[in-house]
């Protein structure tokens, strides 16, 4: 078999040779001399690097609050999605069209003005501070920021799933005396968990990699509120370039590992449509 | 998403179970739910901006702008948007004619490689250009020796730009054109148009409201970049300060009238950016990922 099959169009020759000569200077040139940075260092160095209590003490804050921050859109994204979906209020259309602002709006912006609403004087950090809830400037803000700034993966994952789930069958599942709880279980949420989880997965993803949300609401303290990122930032700023490209890698290497999870999620999620469908 | 969003009550009150009172406060549970979630977390910060902003009133809020270091950011974040967009869409279009034409081995490989920067934290996408072209990188000794700076200056902020926002037009017209087929196209061929009449006059206009919808969502995410940017800038007043990054410093001075009327242009950005888009979706346009 040759490298590519023929065909009568022209320009193969011209978009491939663009393609991959632009791919390569933009993206894997870059790619390759972070991964070699890291790879020039004694193996001991690297490990002092990357498993510093410092450092250790990041990812427990940025694989946490990810986590937290993708479970709790993984809660309400679906109650968005759903009422979305299936109920009609006012604004719907408008709610709809806004639930994709967090893509579009700088993360700085996002960052400030979330800083602002949850300071122990803003909007609704006043109402927090007297019940002693602590979120600007602490592991609750990061989580916020990790939440806002991922919203929108969940959502628009389950949203066409939930509009695929057979109404006939949910209506049918009732004629034959089953209740909702029963219906919800056994009809509605196989359907949607593969979308359910690939949007939490995406958001994990996306959280794990943040930093212009988050250095605003976080307060930046070492061990406490310092996200892996930001330890990268401050490696680069202290000129200690090796041990930046040591942290970059290890968070490439999760990054590559969580995007596989994602393949895996959307092969199963095509088997159940297919299944379905059956 | 909102022209796929069809109306939701479609005959709901023939359905059982539809009108008793249990499924009325279940319904009224979820919209409250919904509805308080995105006020505290996304219109509460929206209309933040807005107050911020103005809350020494209009004048404050204009003169801000007269600032010569905020009139600067703001340049500057044009000129990196008018460099890497246009290239980005050029790349795009490219990628897409040849993926989405041809049946070529390693295509797959390919597509994921194109979407690789979306996977990537800002940080890192800003970082492996200090390491390459950075004072201590790899080619950091020879651009000293010839005088010329690419990292704390316009040409690392543009880098860093076009990582960022390298995957957005190809991810939107590669699967557009995969579905759309070839048959139009080879039509055209057979009947003697060469490539480029057959690309303006065929396919351009077929995958015209992908390409903008792309385009669109890439330019937003250009101006509003920060942290591969601050990584690479520098931080030099009026020289090396994009939109995003004045926001942080005013913020930092504690100038928040200042920080948020950048932050505001930046959030009228996105508000124009998502009704161009929910105008795409209107057409009966659907991204296909």
């Amino acid at each position: 078999m040759s490298f590519r099959k023929a065909s009568i169009l022209p320009g193969f020759g011209l978009t491939f040779g663009f393609t991959t000569f632009f791919l390569s200077v933009i993206v894997l040139l870059p790619l390759a001399a972070l991964t070699l940075a890291a790879a020039s260092m004694h193996w001991s160095d690297f490990v002092h690097v990357v498993l510093s209590p410092r450092a250790l003490g990041s990812y427990r804050l940025s694989f946490g609050a990810s986590f937290l921050a993708a479970a709790i859109n993984l809660v309400f994204g679906l109650i968005i999605a759903w009422t979305l979906v299936r109920y009609e209020f006012p604004a719907r259309k408008l709610i709809d069209a806004l639930i994709d602002m967090p893509f579009a709006l700088p993360t700085a912006v996002s960052g400030i003005a979330l800083t602002t609403v949850f300071a122990h004087n803003g909007w609704i950090g006043r109402f927090l501070e007297p019940w002693g809830v602590r979120i600007a400037y602490t592991w609750l803000g990061v989580t916020l920021a990790l939440t806002l700034i991922t919203m929108p993966f969940v959502v628009r994952a389950v949203q066409p799933a939930l509009l695929e789930v057979q109404r006939d069958l949910e209506d049918a599942a009732e004629t034959l005396g089953a209740g909702r709880i029963y219906v919800a279980r056994r009809i509605i949420l196989p359907t949607v968990l593969p979308s359910l989880l690939t949007g939490f997965t995406l958001a994990f993803a996306r959280a794990l990699g943040e930093y212009g949300s988050v250095i605003f609401i976080a307060g930046n303290l070492p061990m406490k509120t310092e996200i892996t990122p930001l330890l990268i930032v401050i490696h680069l700023e202290e000129f200690d370039y090796q041990g930046a490209a040591a942290l970059g890698v290890v968070m490439l290497v999760i990054s590559f590992v969580v995007l596989f999870a994602i393949n895996l999620l959307q092969a199963w999620g095509r088997r159940q449509q297919v299944r379905a469908a059956h | 998403m909102a022209a796929a969003l069809p109306a939701a009550h479609g005959g709901d009150l023939t359905r059982p179970g539809q009108h008793t009172w249990v499924h009325a406060i279940v319904r009224w549970v979820f919209i409250a739910t919904s509805l308080a979630f995105l006020a505290a977390l996304l219109l509460a910060p929206l209309a933040t901006v807005f107050a911020m902003a103005f809350q020494r009133g209009l004048y404050a809020y204009l003169e801000s702008f007269a600032d010569p270091d905020t009139a600067a950011a703001i340049r500057l974040t044009l000129t990196t948007a008018a460099v890497a967009v246009p290239i980005n869409t050029v790349f795009g279009l490219a990628a897409a004619w040849a993926i989405a034409k041809f049946e070529f081995r390693g295509k797959s490989v390919l597509i994921t490689l194109i979407d690789l920067p979306l996977a990537i934290s800002p940080v890192i996408s800003g970082m492996v250009f200090v390491l390459l072209f950075g004072l201590h990188g790899w080619f950091g000794a020879w651009l000293r020796d010839h005088d010329l700076s690419i990292v704390f200056a316009l040409p690392g902020i543009m880098l860093a730009t076009m990582f960022v926002t390298f995957p957005y037009v190809a991810r939107e017209l590669i699967p557009l054109m995969q579905q759309l087929g070839n048959d139009e196209e080879e039509a055209a061929i057979t009947l003697g148009a060469d490539g480029w009449m057959t690309f303006f006059r065929v396919t351009l206009p077929k995958i015209r409201w992908g390409l903008v919808y792309g385009v669109v969502l890439c330019n937003a995410r250009a101006m509003g970049e920060f942290g591969a940017v601050s990584v690479v800038s520098g931080h030099i007043r009026g020289l090396t300060n994009t939109m995003p990054l004045h926001i942080e410093i005013l913020y930092n001075e504690y100038n928040f009238v200042g920080a948020f009327a950048v932050a505001s242009l930046l959030t009228l950005l996105a508000g124009l950016t998502l009704v161009i888009k929910t105008a795409i979706e209107r057409t009966g346009y659907r991204r296909r990922r």
